[in-house]
């Protein structure tokens, strides 16, 4: 991690709970960084896996709201869904996550953005989820095909 | 590395006591008497749960000596780091995508939500 700047992602798997923290520096005002995860035009510009096209079903982003977006790669759709159980502008959002391609798994999210001088801003995210393999797994959910069918058979697995 | 390889990896990692027996054996190789100490359990069940690391391709046991300390294959282990890393790069990804969504937005923006914005 030592040829990483201060300001570029930084990445921490907690130890002791299924935790992964990220945090993150921008050099935008908090209400910019918040409105860029609340507007559903926005949110498909950035969010989702690269070279993927993002479609968003539903994004009504305030506490008690909910979402839905697509992601498609060579024509597979993979649907992500869930709840915003806390929205409080411009610095928090509190949500729940789910990978329609196994249901039964939910991470609970957790969006802070601090205000930082000079009109830049932190960003916090951890995501929480019930098992460590659960959080392995979505460690390792951006790697390539052999390991995400590493996974699958895990999934097939644990399931037995 | 081979899919099933990796789902061995990561059921054994899965246990917290295993999880706990591979940060020890990060600090230096320990025999199954050494390992066995620190928990109330038998020495049958730590070697039960050695024999789950060991089939992981996580840990070796010398096959001559006769203490047979248990060794900690960095390599496998180091597999976590690189899972990791990839993670942040894909993260980081994002969120220059994002920067870029920022520096387009107009100054005056207030944090509407998403569901007021027409669409």
């Amino acid at each position: 991690m030592t040829s990483t700047s201060a300001r570029e992602t930084q990445i921490v798997a907690d130890p002791d709970v299924p935790l992964v923290r990220i945090t993150r520096e921008f050099d935008a005002p908090r209400e910019k960084v918040f409105r860029a995860h609340t507007d559903p035009e926005l949110v498909v510009q950035w969010q989702g896996p690269n070279g993927m096209e993002a479609r968003v079903d539903h994004y009504d982003c305030r506490t008690g709201g909910s979402y839905r977006y697509v992601h498609v790669q060579d024509g597979q759709e993979y649907g992500f869904h869930g709840c915003f159980h806390e929205v409080r502008s411009p610095e928090l959002i509190v949500q729940t996550f789910t990978f329609e391609g196994f249901p039964d798994g939910v991470a609970l999210e957790r969006l802070v953005l601090e205000e930082l001088p000079g009109g830049r801003t932190r960003l916090t995210a951890t995501s929480l989820v019930d098992s460590f393999e659960g959080r392995d797994a979505f460690l390792a959910s951006g790697m390539d095909t052999g390991v995400r069918e590493g996974y699958q058979r895990l999934d097939a697995l644990l399931a037995g | 590395m081979a899919a099933d390889a990796l789902s061995r990896v990561f059921s054994a990692l899965a246990d917290p006591t295993r999880r706990d027996m591979v940060a020890r054996l990060a600090v230096g190789d320990a025999t199954v008497n050494e390992l066995a100490a620190p928990y109330d359990v038998s020495l049958q069940a730590v070697s039960k749960h050695l024999r789950v690391l060991e089939d992981a391709g996580l840990v070796s046991r010398s096959r001559d000596a006769q203490r047979r300390p248990v060794h900690l294959e960095a390599q496998v282990f180091d597999l976590m780091t690189k899972w990791i890393e990839r993670y942040r790069r894909e993260a980081e990804q994002r969120y220059r995508r994002l920067d870029d969504v920022l520096a387009a937005m107009p100054d005056d923006v207030t944090p509407t939500r998403g569901q007021e914005s027409p669409s």
